[in-house]
């Protein structure tokens, strides 16, 4: 039986507030009703008023959401593809290379893989906008989506995809029926990571994007270095509260999958 | 069959040269070539269609000019050596913040434990740039923190903490916690209690058994979370950019500044391909770590 000593109650304790006090101080101080931002004046919600007529910041929010719908949509079928090839299909010419380009852009520091693009963009002559930042974006979200995906891949029966071969399915067929539906709760939360990466992205999006597509990130960014802005506070806390119903939805979602699988299987069993 | 197992192979791989590999030999290409007044900014471009002759010279005009920049101007080493100081200390730190919130996750009870990886999880889907801004309003001079502070009476003026390598570090140890804790949690909810027990009957008091026991246990997820904060935070830009002050010196801001304000681009290739081969050890060393550990999995 484990116990929490004072120790770890301690540490939890401090460490959570560590992770949560800044964000619940930037929530509050966006209904502050005065400018300076660290005064309080009173409560108000008058920079949320401002933020929906700041027209520019709303492009900006289209063009991310698009950028990121895109990205993570092209980066999931992509990303997919590549972790089945690398679980399931064994040996093939250049596949340490492969797998090396999976896992590179993982750990490769923003700033290099935004230049490279960028001057790859430019080498082959294309305009800079919204392509250039979704293919950016794709090109790393796919190896996070593909990460997720193998990790699950790896973990399930192979058998079921062989007795579906061996009863006269084919290999797409196969993959369609009885691969997918196991690995969709991963395929998913792939395609949810690489969305939010491209929503958060800064850095290489501000390489790839020219004076044609601005995003959120670009734009809170520039204003942000300036000082802080109550109305960036606003803007954040709508950000901070989509992402928190997001990710407590999905896991709802996810533990009602699990426990109805671990019913299923109990039944079976 | 063979079609779509072509296809299969074929789309993402060629994806990744193109869009990964093929743009780093663009940056090496440039950073041995000499910055130019025209678009694009740099000399030699290859200009295929006269020939051989073209070719050949397009390669004798490059060279390592730039690199010998790189070691004659004081900023730029001095900027890898505070790169990689910020980077290794704010990874100790962020371990020794990290590992008791992981440990203390791992005993706890089993109901509560998917709450808790919730609730780290939570901060790393939500906005890397907002959590960096929200220090921005903390640490300022008459910021959360100093007017708290001011109120209890440990100081009687306010610490200037916003722009200084302090608030750097606090950011990056805020914002990359979340991947040092999850793999220690990993590798420590796996571990067998009845081996505390062990060696606790055998005689160990239960700070030995930790030191025995769960420390060289936990090690792989402590190597992984080490690497997870060290090689990003080595070439962050961010962080330096809001939080830190003017004599901030990091290498991720050195190159963007190169690139945006000063438009050298061949120094600022030059600066990434250094960068990179300073990130080759870690990088290797993390995927070996990484490998171990599936291979011990399974």
């Amino acid at each position: 039986m484990r116990r929490l000593s004072g120790f770890n109650i301690v540490s939890l304790t401090l460490g959570f507030a560590f992770l949560y006090i800044p964000m619940i101080i930037l929530v509050i101080y966006s209904f502050n009703s005065s400018k300076l931002v660290t005064v309080w004046a009173g409560f108000s919600t008058k920079w949320y008023g401002e933020l929906l007529h700041n027209e520019a910041m709303i492009d900006a929010a289209w063009v991310t959401i698009r950028v990121a719908f895109f990205s993570s949509t092209i980066a999931t079928v992509l990303g997919t593809m590549a972790a089945y090839v690398l679980v399931r299909r064994g040996r093939f010419a250049g596949r340490t290379l492969f797998s090396g380009m999976i896992y590179a852009p993982l750990v490769m520091p923003e700033v290099i893989t935004g230049l490279s693009l960028l001057l790859l963009f430019i080498a082959i002559g294309m305009d800079r906008g919204v392509l250039t930042i979704v293919l950016a974006h794709t090109t790393f979200s796919m190896c996070y989506v593909s990460v997720v995906v193998s990790s699950r891949l790896i973990t399930f029966d192979q058998s079921l995809e062989e007795a579906a071969l061996d009863l006269g399915a084919s290999p797409f067929e196969a993959f369609r029926l009885v691969t997918l539906p196991i690995i969709a709760p991963a395929v998913i939360s792939g395609w949810l990571l690489a969305f939010t990466l491209s929503l958060d992205d800064l850095v290489i999006a501000s390489f790839a994007s020219g004076p044609s597509a601005t995003t959120l990130p670009i734009k809170i960014y520039s204003s942000v270095r300036l000082g802080v802005s109550p109305e960036i506070n606003a803007l954040s806390t709508i950000i901070i509260a989509i992402v928190t119903v997001g990710v407590l939805s999905a896991s709802i979602i996810s533990k009602r999958q699990i426990t109805r699988r671990m019913k299923e299987e109990a039944a079976a069993g | 069959m063979n079609l779509a197992r072509r296809i299969l192979v074929g789309v993402p791989y060629l994806w990744l040269l193109v869009l990964f590999l093929v743009p780093f030999g663009i940056v090496l290409k440039i950073s041995l070539s000499d910055i130019a007044l025209a678009i694009p900014p740099y000399t030699p471009t290859l200009d295929l269609s006269e020939g051989w002759a073209a070719v050949g010279e397009y390669f004798a005009a490059l060279d390592l000019e730039n690199y010998v920049f790189l070691t004659t101007d004081d900023l730029y080493w001095k900027a890898y050596l505070s790169s990689l100081k910020i980077a290794t200390l704010s990874t100790v730190l962020t371990l020794l913040v990290g590992f008791p919130i992981a440990y203390g996750m791992a005993r706890a009870p089993a109901e509560w434990r998917p709450a808790l990886l919730m609730m780290v999880i939570l901060p790393f889907w939500t906005s890397f740039l907002i959590r960096v801004y929200a220090w921005m309003g903390i640490l300022s001079t008459e910021g959360i923190l100093n007017q708290f502070l001011l109120w209890i009476g440990v100081i009687n003026e306010p610490l200037i903490i916003l722009n200084t390598n302090i608030a750097v570090y606090i950011g990056i140890v805020y914002t990359y916690l979340p991947f040092m804790i999850l793999p220690i949690y990993s590798t420590l909810e796996k571990m067998d209690e009845s081996l505390l027990e062990a060696a606790e009957d055998l005689g160990c008091s239960r700070t030995q058994a930790f030191w025995f026991v769960t420390a060289p246990l936990s090690r792989p997820g402590v190597i992984a979370g080490c690497f997870l904060v060290f090689i990003p935070a080595l070439g962050e830009f961010v962080i330096p950019s809001l939080l830190g002050g003017s004599r901030t010196l990091m290498i991720g801001k050195v190159l963007w500044e190169e690139f945006f304000n000063n438009r050298d681009w061949p120094v600022a290739s030059a600066v990434a391909v250094i960068l990179l081969l300073i990130l080759i050890i870690p990088i290797v060393l993390f995927q070996r770590n990484q490998e171990n550990q599936r291979e011990a999995g399974r």
